[in-house]
């Protein structure tokens, strides 16, 4: 069989689901960033002293990127893939002969495809409010994939995990959103004192949000090689716990 | 060949029930074969196990000749099924539902398109393409799920209970659209509860209860085996003594009305006789309905004593 085929199956749909709702796909992550953008840039933007000697509307932006393209790629995943539990569509997969693999990465290419799609959206609006030059593309489209890549795997597991839709909000809204916000999206960790700064390397979102503005303003709190190490790995994790969830049937076969 | 042949299946869930207790059947190619029994015997944990759904305690399936464990990719090439719940996406639209059954099974979006206009076509869902499947009507949606199962055209389709809460003029299309199915060569194995239904469409048929067969062959075989006529008589006057008849079983229902069951091998005017010496006059007489349902509960209950007396032991 070639297996091409299901996965590109598998994408397709994700895509079209994804399109099928695009204001709820895309436009909220538009839209946070927006304000984000018009009350840091124009509002209050002026009164903020520099940060780490970028204009500080500069400086937020790669993390206002990272923001929504973890949060809308874990989101998909975990929401559809719960979806597809609950109306036991996942059952089509699950009798045909499309091996684990392609189902985990189908799902999260669709989560990539609309996660990488909305942070497009969001760096095109901030084309209005910024006035940033790319440092090193390469660094930009790595960081920008892999995290993807990384938050959709996430969210396959927690989709996979989850019992009800409650399950799907939880792991967003009181981990993931705490350590975004905490990941030097808004700030330098530099500004902190150094026991904070020493916490704040735990957090490995930091690394991403970091490695990320590196490819824009050549400035970073981490390592850049160190993060995409930390990246690598993450995927690698959750890709192969996902693997080994999905041979037992995890909430799927009886 | 045999299409689907099962060694001492056995499958315990996590919450202790035994469903399946070392079931062992083999299915020839091209046979329509039908797993009858009632709620909860372990239809659908047999069919969940041979379809990767429910992981079984122990056993062996194997799908022509593939076994599922060593060949999996193969031998669910083989397989269709139609699952005794609803399990698609409901918002999604009746054709993207079927071509994507298919790119499962790596059939390229072009011809699965053509397959899907095929069994669309076939099963009255052409005209309903477009519409998402949630406005489909009950029997709509599950001809939908046969022509998701037929899509990558298996040699064998299992469908469990494929009529319950059907009406019965689509319920006879459908049996007919099984019965074109079968002679065009597609093994079908099919679970029902209902007998007329096994009856009509299958050869053969195993019996199950409890996780355990207690009958498996051809549909003559298992009617002529307990096959008792039932009669009801509508008599003149109350029955003082019920005559004594071998082979032959009388309950008076009350003063008019008489039931009798006569086994195959015994003669009715024998019987006649023996009435007409007992001064019964028969005013008139009417086979009992539903015979072979009959028959099903007392192969249950058969079933059922014999396991208890086992247990006594
Ligand atoms: N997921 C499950 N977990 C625990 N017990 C189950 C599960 N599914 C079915 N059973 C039990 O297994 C037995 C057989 O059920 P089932 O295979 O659905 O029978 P049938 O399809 O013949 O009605 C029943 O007692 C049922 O309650
Ligand atoms: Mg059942």
């Amino acid at each position: 069989m070639n297996l091409l085929v299901p996965l590109m199956t598998i994408v397709r749909k994700e895509t079209i689901r994804i399109f099928r709702v695009w204001r709820q796909s895309f436009l909220p992550s538009v839209v946070t960033t927006t304000l984000y953008f018009i009350i840091f840039g124009n509002f209050i933007g002026s009164r903020i002293s520099d940060m780490a000697g970028f204009k500080y509307v500069d400086f937020i932006m790669p993390g206002l990127v990272m923001l929504s393209v973890i949060t809308t790629s874990y989101t998909n995943v975990a929401g559809g893939f719960f979806l597809s539990k609950f109306q036991r569509s996942i059952e089509e997969m699950i009798v045909s002969p499309t091996p684990n693999w392609v189902i985990i990465a189908g799902h999260a290419i669709g989560g990539m495809v609309r996660g990488l799609v909305t942070g497009i959206l969001v760096m095109l609006v901030s084309l209005f409010f910024t006035h940033i030059k790319i440092h090193n593309i390469w660094i930009i489209l790595i960081y920008f994939i892999l995290t993807s890549a990384m938050f959709s795997l996430a969210g396959f597991l927690n989709g996979m995990i989850a019992n009800s839709f409650d399950d799907i909000a939880l792991i967003p809204n009181f981990l993931l959103t705490p350590l975004i916000y905490l990941g030097g999206v808004f700030y330098s960790i530099t500004v902190l004192p150094e026991f904070w700064q020493h916490i704040s390397k735990f957090n490995p979102i930091l690394y991403m949000v970091s490695g990320f503005r590196y490819g824009f303003l050549g400035f970073s709190d981490i390592d850049v090689f160190f993060g995409f190490v930390i990246l690598l790995v993450f995927t690698a994790v959750f890709f192969i716990i996902n693997m080994i969830l999905m041979k037992k049937g995890y909430g799927i076969k009886s | 060949m045999d299409a689907l042949n099962i060694e001492n299946l056995t499958k315990t869930y996590a919450n202790g029930v035994e469903a399946v207790k070392g079931v062992s059947i083999s299915i020839p190619e091209r046979s329509f074969y039908g797993l009858l029994g009632p709620n909860g015997a372990g239809k659908t944990t047999i069919i969940g196990i041979i379809t990767d759904m429910v992981v079984k305690t122990s056993g062996r399936i194997k799908i022509f000749d593939k076994d599922i464990d060593k060949e999996f990719s193969d031998a669910k090439q083989l397989i269709g099924v139609v699952p005794q719940e609803m399990n698609f996406a409901i918002f999604e639209k009746v054709i993207d539902i079927v071509v994507q059954q298919a790119g499962y099974y790596g059939i390229a979006k072009k011809d699965a398109e053509k397959n899907a206009e095929k069994y669309l076509r076939q099963l009255g869902l052409w005209d309903k393409r477009d519409e998402q499947a949630k406005s489909l009507s009950g029997g709509m949606k599950r001809r939908l799920m046969i022509a998701r199962a037929l899509i990558h055209e298996p040699k064998l389709l299992i469908l469990d209970e494929p009529t319950a809460g059907v009406d019965v003029e689509l319920r006879r299309d459908m049996w007919s659209f099984l019965t074109r199915l079968n002679k065009s060569g597609t093994t079908i194995i099919l679970t029902t509860h209902y007998l007329e239904e096994a009856e009509h469409l299958c050869k053969r048929i195993a019996i199950i209860n409890k996780g355990m067969i207690i009958e498996d062959s051809s549909t003559k075989e298992i009617i002529n085996k307990l096959d008792k006529q039932s009669y009801i008589l509508d008599i003149a006057s109350p029955m003082k003594k019920k005559p004594e008849m071998k082979g032959c079983n009388i309950t008076i229902i009350d003063d008019t009305t008489i039931e009798i069951e006569l086994d195959k091998s015994q003669n009715l005017s024998e019987l006649m006789r023996l009435l007409d010496k007992e001064k019964i006059t028969i005013l008139s007489m009417r086979n009992k309905a539903n015979r072979l349902e009959e028959m099903f509960i007392d192969l249950i209950e058969n079933g059922k004593e014999g396991k208890e007396k086992g247990k006594r032991k």
